[in-house]
């Protein structure tokens, strides 16, 4: 079977994945998903516990190579990339990590400030100034030299995104942006998500259980089941959709398709 | 029975193999620049710092006890006099480096790989890999260069506290004479003594950082799996400190 070329299948696809297959021994993750994300749009992808998203985020950063598949980004197939190639390509990428993994031998700027140390040649003091910028960006201000552990759960996070966010990267990747926050501050994140791609016109594909977040924060949104994407769409059309297993998940209901195939 | 030996024996050379590969690549990216200077010093001060306090006190009373248990075994046959020259070559040739091996392994290695293995559950070096920034450049070459480079120092200075401990012991309690204690000491000092001493600082210290780097970042689940990483990181360091300490002597000597 000929491969077709991604960029004739979607000519505005930032990211186009194909095929995607994935196993740690017996546990087959990823079977065969497939997932177009369109330039400057929001993609959610929503799925139970356990269902592989972050195994699928990882897998398009290239933290977990993948058995199988091919990955699109821009156009370009990033699976067969060694370790060189890898890193030019994450200098587009941002990502922000469920628990926010931040160095905590750190102060919060030298996080934040990371990338730009590691890939320019700016002075400790330029760095500091756009530090303070993307700070602000993120709503916190004064915490430039605190340790990550004296912040809270949701400064973490917010630092995290600050820190993802201070390269200036073309995509975005969250995992669980709002998952353990307080429903106020999950909804500053979700402002701020939403105020990154207006803003910075990123494209970004954010994970997510979390309902309320993912119809506030989607351009579109998908639904990965058994190690697949089965279906995607606006959120009103994922509100109306008509297929149970995914009626079953966004109401949240211990009865149905999902629960009784297992 | 027979299968769990044969998984147990295959997970041995895995994890060898792994080690080895870590160890090239660590020596690959140390002379990939830049060099890290700053990174480097900072973890020579934690190597150094964290040890030579504990070194000092471990030194002093092997070299102490060694005079002791030497002394009552030549007083057998009058030779009472060699006991600075036994204290001196045991302390450069195994006992220095030997010890000083094994109490930095229980140190310095078991804090790289708990600090390490903390950075891997909490998904710190998936961050430092999505900065584009290689772990092994970024966290193995400094613990590498530390060790290899404090190691050494840190062995001369076994070497000196012991020797010193031996000399105390016995001219203040065995009331030996100090001229001829000195004197015997360093007569049958010989350079190639402290060369080897010397290798094998740089040898354990790269056994050290390797093998608990590997273990930091080999570190699965949580609180308990920096736990088991640390143990393994001391018990597999210790050990090969251990068997490479024989292979050098037998060979070098
Ligand atoms: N590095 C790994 N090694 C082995 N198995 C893994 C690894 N990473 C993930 N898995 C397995 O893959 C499956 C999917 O994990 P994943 O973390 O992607 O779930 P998730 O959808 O993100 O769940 P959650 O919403 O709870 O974060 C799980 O069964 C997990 O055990
Ligand atoms: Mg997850």
């Amino acid at each position: 079977m000929p491969r077709d070329d991604p960029k004739d299948l979607h000519p505005d696809g930032m990211i186009v994945i194909r095929d995607l297959f994935k196993s740690f021994g017996e546990n087959r993750v990823l079977q065969g998903l497939n997932l177009d994300v369109k330039r400057g749009e929001d993609m959610v992808v929503i799925g139970r516990s356990g269902s592989g998203k972050s195994v699928l985020i990882k897998c398009i950063i290239g933290l977990i190579k993948p058995d199988r598949g091919s990955i699109y980004i821009n156009g370009e197939d990033i699976v067969p990339f060694k370790e060189k190639n890898l890193n030019e390509m994450r200098k587009k990428f941002g990502m922000l990590f469920q628990f926010g993994a931040l160095f905590d031998s750190m102060p919060v700027w030298e996080n934040v400030g990371f990338g730009l140390k590691q890939h320019t040649e700016l002075k400790n003091d330029e760095i500091r100034d756009i530090v303070k910028e993307k700070l602000k960006m993120v709503g916190l201000d004064g915490v430039d030299d605190l340790m990550p552990s004296e912040l809270s759960g949701g400064m973490k996070k917010r630092v995290s995104l600050a820190r993802a966010i201070a390269m200036e990267p073309e995509i975005l990747l969250y995992d669980e942006p709002t998952t353990g926050l307080d429903p106020i501050m999950a909804d500053v994140i979700n402002e701020l998500i939403i105020r990154l791609r207006e803003k910075l016109k990123v494209t970004s594909i954010a994970i997510t259980h979390d309902m309320v977040s993912a119809y506030k924060i989607a351009n579109r949104i998908a639904m990965l089941y058994q190690g697949k994407i089965i279906e995607v769409g606006t959120p009103d059309e994922i509100r109306n959709s008509n297929n149970d297993v995914v009626q079953q998940f966004i109401q949240g209901r211990s009865e149905g398709p999902i629960t009784r195939g297992k | 029975m027979r299968k769990l030996f044969v998984l147990k024996t295959i997970g041995f050379f895995e994890e060898a193999g792994r080690i080895v590969i870590l160890f090239v690549n660590t020596l690959i990216w140390t002379f990939r620049p830049p060099l890290n200077l700053k990174n480097i010093v900072l973890q020579m001060e934690y190597v150094g710092i964290n040890s030579f306090f504990v070194v000092f006190i471990m030194s002093i009373f092997i070299g102490m006890v060694f005079a002791l248990q030497s002394f009552s075994g030549f007083q057998k046959f009058h030779a009472e006099a060699f006991v600075g020259t036994i204290v001196a070559l045991a302390m450069v040739r195994e006992l220095g480096p030997v010890f000083s091996g094994l109490m930095v392994s229980g140190r310095v290695g078991a804090a790289m790989a708990a600090e390490l293995g903390t950075m891997k559950v909490t998904e710190q070096i998936d961050a430092l890999n999505t900065l584009a920034t290689n772990p092994i450049k970024y966290l193995v070459v400094p613990r590498f260069l530390a060790s290899l480079f404090v190691m050494p120092i840190l062995i001369i200075f076994s070497d000196i506290v012991g020797i010193i401990g031996g000399y105390l012991v016995s001219v203040y309690i065995l009331d030996q004479n100090s001229e001829v204690y000195k004197k015997r000491t360093w007569d049958y000092m010989e350079l190639e003594d402290i060369y080897i001493g010397l290798i094998k600082a740089c040898v354990f210290g790269v056994i050290i950082a390797i093998v608990s780097c590997h273990q930091g970042f080999h570190t699965m689940g949580g609180a308990e799996g920096v736990g088991k990483a640390t143990t393994r990181a001391v018990v597999q360091s210790s050990l090969l400190i251990l068997i490479s300490n024989y292979f050098i002597t037998a060979l070098l000597f």
